[in-house]
């Protein structure tokens, strides 16, 4: 951890919720990134969180736009920018919805195109800024305020339709190992053109956990393996930090979601399709990084 | 120098004129041609202009948001279901004061499939907050671009621009015109709100009623005060360039005891009608409004006379629109003439008939059964 900078581009005192994992991931962000970056907002929980007009809870420009913009907007920005000759990172700081949902489009023109930014997507696998309706990326079984008894549904493979874009450089991370969020974030920002993070963000209120309990969930995800940490520069795979564990042996997944308040309607048959699921999707990375694919 | 080119063409030429940073584009019928050009010319190196082929038009208006806020020189161009795509795009542009430049080849909606004039796009687009301008000529197309980004980056304006032109009609016609040895008639780019790392600020942060209200009321100010700016800005291209254009081209009306009222390419087809009218011994005059937002005081030279308005548009269930913002704004009671829709065609002889048959206070719905 030494090497992650004291300065905060973020106060103390936000609207955040409390243990409210999403301004964590902010927080490492901006630290990695410093002060040379503007950060492009949807409609998301960030949006709440950096304060009400004349406020501003960020010591970093941040653009708020329209929900399915701002990959766009990005685009925009970062042509701006490298026209004018300045080096400014441009950074989409976005939600689940924002991103797998409404923003895709925009997501994806701007990683075929080659845009000079980064995009990191935070998960808290629904639209928790408005009281927890589902989204793409809400996993099955899950109960949110539109899938009252529980998602049919598994969630939207986001990480396959990245990679299909063959960016410069993606990877995945989670609030509870910042160690590995910041690093991976240093990395992204190293190197030019379209990069993609991937950053699973636990949610008290949405997930039905107590707050105080924020990293031993994200913990939990990476240990059952239903989270996986890894990084793809130029189309390599690796697996990183506490995820090269879990490859080897895991915690059933049943010990991730029974202490959710979320699954509490889950059926035998979710939790056996969800065990499944994570099993085939660890096969395959495992594949993929020993080069087998 | 003079040419002869399409609408779209001199268009695509005042762009390249005025010197944008950013071009961030997607391609419609029938604006096609105006960002085909514009490839040309960033292509060829005569445009030293980023290009961003986004993949819609919400991403194309979403991506020169992003660049005019990052304080560059910003340029679109669109047309029908792009424009009403962008919907979303146009409120959020014009409530950051983004000074971003538009071209839209009015066409109409579908369904059925049409891609010919009708001004039903940029009409419903009225209330976004954006000044909107009709040209009806090659050459106004070209003046009223180059133009329109001097206006809109003034600092009394700091709002979007829309310049409209007739799809097909005019975007696809050619005719002669010249450009213009600009020199400084268009100044830098000084966006007083640009992003500025050096003094980190929130951009469009949650706004609580009073704050927004007040941010409503600058919109409005600043449409009014762009009157000013507008004929400041014509005013001196008359002079350094020759040509002359105001809020609405007026033709004949001094005497005119009936006054025809349209906007766009019927603007030159009026004026025919209005020569052999009054041939015939009918004292007509046209008024073609150029600029729509913000609308033209036109009270006092409607005001007693017998006003027939040619609507290349509507609004279900209500009426013709420009006629009705006639009625609202200028106490008369006009006869209100439905005809174009689609590219349907207008000729001359046809605006002298509805002229003839004119009754106040009712709507013609031309060349349709009724």
């Amino acid at each position: 951890m030494a090497e992650i900078p004291e300065e905060e581009y973020i106060l103390k005192t936000t609207s955040a919720c409390a243990g409210c994992s999403a301004s964590l991931i902010l927080r490492y962000v901006t630290k990695a990134a410093g002060p040379d970056t503007v950060l492009v907002v949807p409609a998301c929980c960030t949006s709440v969180i950096q304060g009400i007009y004349p406020d501003t809870a960020m010591n970093i420009p941040v653009y708020n736009v329209a929900f399915a913009s701002a990959a766009a907007v990005a685009s925009g920005m970062s042509e701006a920018f490298r026209a004018e000759g300045k080096d400014t990172n441009v950074i989409c700081f976005a939600g689940d919805g924002g991103t797998v949902d409404i923003g895709i489009q925009a997501l994806s023109g701007a990683l075929e195109r080659g845009t000079d930014f980064l995009y990191i997507c935070y998960d808290n696998e629904a639209y928790s800024n408005t009281g927890m309706q589902r989204s793409g990326a809400t996993p099955l079984g899950a109960r949110t305020t539109t899938t009252p008894a529980g998602k049919t549904e598994f969630r939207k493979d986001l990480d396959a339709i990245i990679a299909a874009h063959n960016p410069v450089y993606m990877a995945t991370a989670c609030s509870a190992y910042p160690d590995d969020l910041y690093k991976k974030i240093k990395k992204a920002l190293s190197v030019p053109g379209p990069k993609f993070m991937h950053v699973l963000a636990p949610c008290p209120p949405g997930w039905r956990y107590p707050s105080d309990k924020t990293i031993d969930m994200g913990k939990l995800a990476v240990k059952s393996g239903m989270w996986v940490l890894y990084e793809r520069e130029n189309g390599k795979l690796s697996i990183t930090g506490a995820s090269k564990a879990a490859m080897v042996k895991r915690i059933p997944v049943l010990d991730y979601i029974k202490v959710q308040g979320r699954f509490k309607t889950a059926t035998e048959e979710d939790i056996e399709a969800l065990q499944k699921s994570v099993d085939l999707g660890i096969e395959k990375l495992k594949k993929e990084a020993e080069g087998i694919c | 120098m003079l040419t002869i080119a399409t609408g779209n063409k001199a268009v695509a030429t005042a762009v390249r004129d005025a010197k944008p940073k950013v071009v961030a584009a997607y391609p419609i019928t029938p604006q096609t041609e105006i960002v085909e050009n514009i490839a040309d010319f960033v292509s060829s190196g005569e445009l030293d202009s980023r290009y961003i082929p986004v993949e819609s038009e919400h991403s194309s208006m979403a991506a020169c948001m992003g660049s005019s806020i990052a304080g560059v020189r910003t340029f679109t161009a669109t047309s029908s279901h792009g424009l009403v795509y962008m919907c979303e795009m146009l409120h959020m542009v014009a409530a950051a004061r983004l000074p971003i430049v538009m071209a839209n080849a009015n066409r109409a909606l579908g369904p059925g499939w049409n891609v010919w004039a009708e001004h039903s796009d940029s009409l419903s687009m009225r209330d976004t907050g954006w000044l909107q301008v009709y040209v009806s000529t090659v050459q106004e197309a070209y003046d009223a671009t180059l133009m329109a980004f001097r206006i809109a980056e003034d600092n009394d304006v700091l709002l979007p621009v829309m310049v409209n032109l007739d799809g097909f009609l005019l975007t696809h016609i050619m005719q002669g015109f010249e450009t213009v040895e600009l020199g400084d008639f268009i100044p830098e780019t000084d966006l007083p709100h640009k992003i500025d790392v050096n003094n980190p600020g929130g951009y469009g942060t949650l706004t609580p009623p009073n704050e927004h209200f007040k941010f409503r009321w600058d919109i409005e100010r600043a449409l009014r005060d762009s009157v000013r700016i507008i004929e400041e800005t014509e005013s001196e291209f008359e002079k350094r360039f020759g040509r002359k254009y105001g809020m609405t081209e007026d033709y004949r009306t001094e005497d005119a005891v009936v006054i025809i009222v349209s906007m766009g390419t019927l603007g030159k087809e009026m004026e025919v009608a209005v020569d052999s009218l009054r041939e015939e011994g009918i004292k007509a005059g046209s008024v073609r409004i150029r600029w729509y937002r913000p609308f033209p005081d036109l009270k006092s030279r409607l005001e007693g006379r017998d006003i027939v308005v040619i609507d290349r548009d509507y609004s279900f269930g209500f009426g013709g629109i420009v006629a009705n913002e006639i009625r609202a704004k200028c106490n008369v009671k006009p006869y209100s003439v439905i005809a174009g829709l689609g590219g349907q065609e207008v000729t001359y002889d046809d605006i002298a008939e509805f002229v003839r048959d004119r009754k106040a206070d009712s709507e013609f719905w031309f060349g349709v059964n009724e």
